[in-house]
């Protein structure tokens, strides 16, 4: 199943390559990996993507919580929860794909960012699905250029992950 | 406040750690640290032959006493040599803290003379690791490592120190924090009281119960305890290699090691048993064979202060995380007040069943029962053992290195006592058995400390003879010498049809009494079964020497039992050449 995992971590060099290593360590994929300095200072916030089964997880999150660096984790797929990926994508947009780009672009709520006269580049957030699917319904248009910021996610209602 | 320079206050804070050995070896990098200690440092520093020597002199220091050893060396080459011992304690959960060297700050990266990415290289064996960046932190991040190595569980931490931060001209105010707390580092103080509650109730309702216990049992000091719980509710008692002497190892209800050269009296009530309490061990692959046919009727209990340690392989029924000690006080405790309310538990009539069914295996079977060995005229290795157990009288220092002789040793000589028995279990490091012996002697001179060891590992830091005359280590080498690698070739023997690829030296052995005699050491050949004795006791009697005793052994001779794999379960063994259960 595909987990998202989030955990604060002291913003220390060295910190961001022990999470990293003990992937490739323990033999673990990682799909998308997203990290980022909180309000506070002293600490990052890293979110992962991964898909393994549950006892692979629990092993795994176990692992991570052993860092020394990790201060607080959580698997925000144990709940209910809200994640964000966001795209930027190049297109070649010319003739009658231009227009038929913009049109996909408007039904998935993107935003047209840049505009060449033979380019477009989208923004577009949401789920990793959603993302996904926006790729596929480009497949009429050349795609230059694909880059993803990763999974952020948080927990719905009450629930926080702070210190 | 006191200034000192960053060399200084690393001096200074290893004196007030209360270090009693620092174990290292001199470098460019680390020469203002050298320098301080030269200078005025209470702490003696051994100077190892090779840095590999030093960590694993410190790692048996550590095995020895319980309190983290220390290594110092220099970047580059010096930290990379320290990498084997630094995996070794880590696979191990030894607590050790190593200072490495490093280029200056500002040529970090250009790959500069020795520079070498030291956090990086150590990253997957390490507890955690240190960079200084400002001298000020120094004490502060000293004080870290010791309390990461040495709590919880247990393992090595790196610091690695540019050389810059530790020149004489530039002092900074010291002084050693008394404790230390960590927001993101919090080892289990308990166990969870429900938990040990379930597990008195399982475990009193057990009709074939066993007590598996591992290293985890001697890391928390936890033998008493153990040793309690079992004598109470007469359960019999196996330890893994990492555990022996976690339960006296002349008592009628301990059956011996368990795993792949596990006593078949302890495979096989595994196998059968219907109730494991496992504390501080971790199921690894060289205890349980093939894992989906480990104990199918039992229901597991796990103990271990590490979380990740327990369902790692096999699903325990009741996880308990906490340290040992606290764990079996806390379950004694809740055994006492359910046997008092009901005094039908446990199940007298089931466990004389179960001991009756455990003599029987060991009747049949037992290591100690019955010889099933080739019978030859040459000294077997078994019987070295042996003679070294009643030369010592069962209360030796035992380090090993890897192979046959470890595990004869591990099958053979009775710890009776918890950091009796010192071995590189987890990564099986040839070369280890030496220097560790080195660093058990100086931290207890008057004990014996013995080295059981073969012509192969020997010859991997043969250099530490010169340390030992330097220091007066009057270790025992007790060399197993069969002229072969001979694990490798057991495993030639049994599945590659006897064919010894690269595992002989085709007579370029040293003469080893020649060599320790070199060295300033006595040597003594022993061919002979009947000269055995003798020179074991002459031996131990030099207590000023380091004696090296080349024993001669029956070359085909192999280790059994030995767990059939693949596919195979606790209970398929090898017990003789000819004979599998
Ligand atoms: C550093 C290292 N290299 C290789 C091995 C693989 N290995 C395991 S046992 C063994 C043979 C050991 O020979 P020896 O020390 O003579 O002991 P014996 O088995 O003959 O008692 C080897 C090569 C190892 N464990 N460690």
């Amino acid at each position: 199943m595909r987990r998202i995992i989030s955990m604060l971590m002291e913003n220390e060099p060295g910190a961001l390559s022990r999470v990293v290593g003990l992937f490739s360590q323990r033999g673990y994929n990682i799909e998308t990996l997203n990290v980022a300095p909180t309000d506070d200072p002293t600490l990052s916030r890293l979110t992962l993507t991964t898909v393994e089964n549950d006892l692979r997880i629990e092993q795994l999150t176990k692992q991570l919580n052993k860092l020394v660096d990790v201060v607080k984790l959580a698997d925000l797929t144990e709940g209910a929860h809200i994640e964000r990926d966001t795209m930027l994508i190049k297109v070649r947009a010319i003739g009658a794909v231009r227009e038929e780009v913009k049109r996909t672009t408007d039904i998935f709520r993107g935003q047209i960012v840049d505009v060449g006269p033979t380019v477009y580049t989208i923004q577009l957030t949401g789920t990793s699905d959603k993302l996904d699917a926006f790729v596929a319904a480009m497949a009429g248009a050349e795609i230059l250029e694909v880059v993803r910021s990763g999974v952020a996610g948080i927990s719905r209602g009450e629930k926080v992950l702070s210190l | 406040m006191e200034l000192l320079s960053g060399g200084e206050m690393i001096a200074r804070a290893l004196e007030d750690e209360g270090v009693e050995y620092i174990f290292g070896y001199p470098g460019g990098a680390v020469l203002h640290i050298y320098d301080a200690l030269f200078k005025d440092c209470k702490v003696p520093h051994v100077l190892v032959r090779h840095e590999q020597a030093a960590t694993h002199a410190a790692d048996g220091y550590a095995r020895a006493t319980g309190k983290p050893g220390v290594v110092l060396v220099t970047s580059g080459p010096g930290a990379t040599n320290a990498v084997t011992g630094i995996a070794t304690a880590y696979m191990d959960s030894i607590p050790m803290v190593v200072l490495s060297g490093q280029v200056q700050s500002h040529l970090i990266g250009e790959d500069a003379f020795q520079e070498t990415d030291m956090i990086g290289i150590s990253r997957p064996i390490v507890k955690h690791s240190f960079m200084v960046k400002h001298t000020e932190e120094l004490p502060l991040i000293i004080k870290k490592a010791f309390h990461i190595a040495s709590s919880g569980r247990p393992g090595p931490v790196v610091i690695d120190i540019p050389k810059d931060l530790t020149r004489p001209d530039a002092t900074y105010e010291y002084s050693y924090p008394k404790t230390v707390k960590m927001r993101s580092y919090s080892p289990a103080q308990r166990g969870h009281t429900g938990q040990i509650k379930k597990a008195a109730k399982l475990l009193l309702a057990a009709k074939r119960p066993v007590i598996y216990s591992g290293g985890g049992v001697i890391l928390g000091d936890g033998s008493d305890l153990l040793t309690q719980l079992a004598r109470k509710l007469n359960y019999p008692v196996t330890n893994t290699l990492m555990g022996l002497g976690g339960y006296p190892g002349s008592d009628p209800q301990f059956l011996g090691m368990l795993g792949m050269h596990g006593f078949y009296e302890a495979n096989m009530a595994m196998h059968h048993s219907d109730c494991i309490l496992a504390v501080g061990a971790r199921f690894d692959d060289r205890v349980t064979n093939t894992v989906d046919k480990f104990c199918p009727g039992a229901k597991v209990i796990h103990i271990d202060v590490d979380p990740a340690s327990i369902s790692k392989t096999v699903m325990a029924d009741i996880p308990i995380v906490g340290p040992v000690q606290s764990v079996l006080t806390e379950l004694l405790a809740q055994i006492d007040l359910l046997t008092e309310k009901d005094s039908s538990i446990p199940d007298q009539p089931a466990l004389e069943r179960w001991w009756k069914q455990i003599d029987d295996w060991r009747a049949a079977h037992g290591l100690y029962t019955g010889r099933r060995y080739d019978e030859s005229d040459m000294i077997m290795p078994q019987q070295v053992i042996e003679s070294l157990y009643r030369a010592t009288k069962g209360d030796a220092y035992v380090t090993s290195d890897v192979g046959q002789h470890q595990m004869f040793a591990a099958q053979y000589y009775r710890f009776d006592k918890p950091r009796r028995w010192i071995n590189s279990g987890g990564l099986g490091t040839m070369g280890f058995g030496l220097p560790a012996a080195m660093g058990v002697k100086l931290a207890f001179p008057d004990s014996d400390v013995a080295c059981v060891t073969g012509e192969g590992s020997i010859q991997m830091n043969i250099q530490e003879l010169s340390t030992c005359t330097q220091y007066n280590t009057a270790v025992k080498i007790i060399n197993l010498r069969n002229n072969y690698l001979g694990m490798v070739k057991q495993w030639q023997d049994m599945q590659y049809e006897g064919r010894y690829a690269m595992s002989t030296y085709e007579d370029s052995l040293p003469d080893f009494v020649k060599l320790v005699e070199a060295y300033g050491h006595v040597g003594i050949q022993v061919k002979k079964l009947s000269d055995l004795d003798g020179a074991m006791e002459a031996a131990f009697a030099m207590k000023d020497k380091l004696v090296f005793l080349d024993i001669f052994i029956d070359p085909m001779e192999h280790v059994y039992p030995m767990h059939i794999a693949p596919n195979g379960s606790m209970k398929d063994m090898w017990l003789s050449k000819n004979e599998r259960t």
